[in-house]
């Protein structure tokens, strides 16, 4: 077959854990990385890379604490394995910011006191980002909808959907 | 998770190989449901083999209707212009679904391979037959109101946890699968199964084949349909009954009806008696409440899932009379429009 570089097979328990140069860039950086294949994205970030932003929250995809960007989508860092993203792009929440300015979404979080105890918070604001350049959102029950993959048990979503609502419509005091 | 290697193939010929060479391996893409499983310890792959390399990702034009390449993510899938003008009841029915980056994640195919949502199922604790062949069924007995009230068997109760697939039951849809020996075309009617006595086994398709396309075919229903999903909470969860109607009106009749049922057995749930019931008929409620007796006549509760027999009867007839009047379910304000 015309197997990649990345075939990899000795690898399931017998003889030394494989590891599989990935290419990524992350936060606009070009990494080369060996990662074992059962290393999740989410993982990668945390342990490897000191890159601990993103959250670890359920670790199943059902709260949305890890939402990064992949090639500018938003998707659950935690149901994603790193090896299979070679040559893909990922924005953490750390990679938004923009020679010291925070991001815009950022700014109205902290505008709108979108938060309480904060750990969902990376997570909203790249989905936030992400439902940004979706453009599909232009009511509040819109917002709240396309949001809904990302819960905050400190129920700031009142504040979230309104900081949300303030980029969409560029009414922000900031950029 | 355990350990397994990896493999990314990039033709389709290869990837079936790959299966075909190994009982323990998977095929991987989007990986929302297969990850989550391997995290339990419900899935143990000896192998991953990861298509998301192989050309499988368009949506093309296929004799008035389309061919949806496997590897369509369900967010792209939703928001294409095609499928959004003239599969809406598809597109309505796939954001009902899951979470925007999840719809960014899970694949075409993949949607149809995800494993219910069971508690038993996951929880490696229990005796569960579809997990574990033999060992019971926990959910008899237990905690069943996600269950099924239609089709289960004294083996297994899950439901099949699918959105899209409730709407591509009443499409009519075909999947397109290539094994070692070539491709074959799957009604999707035929794709699921039922329990019996081998709930282990979800569908048809054999170990080693993979999913090519779903394929629509042209009659659209573009006017009259409805995807209307009761769940527990408004957004981002299950479903507890869903309905996806669709209608072709001619003088205020219904010449073409559609109707599946999803959350309520181990497959979308159609019956074609029901869909002739309504042939015919003045679009009314008089009308629709006979196909909704007609199409959960085998309804049977297993104590706490009893109510999503009534649910589904009316959440049946509110969906058809959506469907007739044109004002199809919003997937974001939940309100009708």
């Amino acid at each position: 077959m015309q197997a990649t570089e990345t075939d990899t097979r000795s690898g399931n328990g017998t003889g030394e854990p494989s590891r599989i140069p990935v290419v990524l860039t992350i936060n606009g950086t070009e990494r080369r990385l060996e990662v074992e294949p059962w290393t999740t994205l989410l993982d990668l970030l945390r342990e490897r890379l000191d890159l601990t932003g993103s959250k670890k929250g359920c670790d199943h995809g059902q709260c949305g604490a890890c939402t990064v960007l992949v090639d500018d989508r938003r998707v659950n860092a935690c149901l994603t394995l790193a090896v299979m993203l070679d040559g893909a792009s990922v924005t953490t929440v750390e990679g938004l910011a923009q020679d010291g300015q925070l991001h815009p979404v950022q700014d109205a979080f902290v505008e709108h006191d979108a938060f309480q105890c904060g750990y969902c918070t990376p997570g909203q604001i790249c989905s936030a980002v992400g439902l940004l350049k979706e453009g599909r959102a232009q009511s509040d029950d819109e917002i709240r909808e396309l949001m809904s993959g990302n819960l905050c048990r400190c129920g700031a979503y009142v504040n979230i959907v309104a900081a949300v609502r303030q980029v969409m419509d560029g009414t922000g005091a900031g950029r | 998770m355990n350990r397994f290697s990896y493999v990314r193939p990039d033709a389709v010929a290869a990837a079936v190989r790959e299966r075909a060479s190994d009982p323990g391996a998977r095929f991987i893409a989007g990986g929302t449901n297969l990850l989550d499983l391997m995290k339990y310890d419900v899935e143990a792959p000896s192998r991953l083999i990861d298509i998301t390399r192989l050309p499988l990702r368009d949506i093309q034009e296929i004799d008035g209707g389309l061919r949806i390449g496997a590897l369509v993510p369900n967010s792209d899938l939703a928001y294409d212009p095609r499928i959004e003008e003239r599969y809406p009841l598809l597109a309505s029915a796939i954001l009902a679904g899951a979470s925007p980056q999840l719809r960014n994640m899970a694949t075409t195919g993949g949607n149809l391979l995800q494993r219910t949502r069971c508690v038993y199922f996951y929880d490696t604790a229990t005796p569960c037959n579809k997990r574990t062949p033999g060992s019971g069924c926990s959910a008899i007995g237990g905690i069943n109101r996600q269950h099924a009230i239609l089709g289960a068997s004294e083996h297994c109760i899950a439901t099949n946890p699918s959105d899209m697939g409730v709407a591509l039951a009443a499409l009519r849809a075909n999947v397109r699968v290539a094994g070692p020996d070539g491709e074959r075309t799957i009604p999707f009617s035929e794709f699921h199964r039922l329990p019996g006595d081998e709930p282990q086994r979800d569908n048809n398709l054999a170990a080693d084949e993979l999913i090519l396309s779903v394929d629509l075919p042209a009659e659209h229903f573009a006017a009259n349909y409805t995807y209307l999903k009761l769940r527990e909470r408004l957004s981002y969860a299950f479903a507890l009954v869903s309905v996806a109607a669709a209608l072709r009106l001619e003088d205020g009749k219904i010449a073409e009806a559609r109707l599946a049922l999803g959350g309520v057995a181990h497959k979308p749930w159609r019956d074609e008696e029901a869909e002739e019931l309504l042939r015919g008929q003045p679009a009314e409620r008089a009308s629709f409440e006979q196909a909704a007796l007609r199409i959960l006549s085998g309804a049977r509760g297993f104590g706490e899932n009893d109510f999503k027999i009534e649910l589904a009867r009316r959440a049946i007839v509110r969906a058809l009379e959506q469907a007739a009047a044109g004002t199809p379910q919003s997937q974001s304000d939940k309100r009708v429009q």
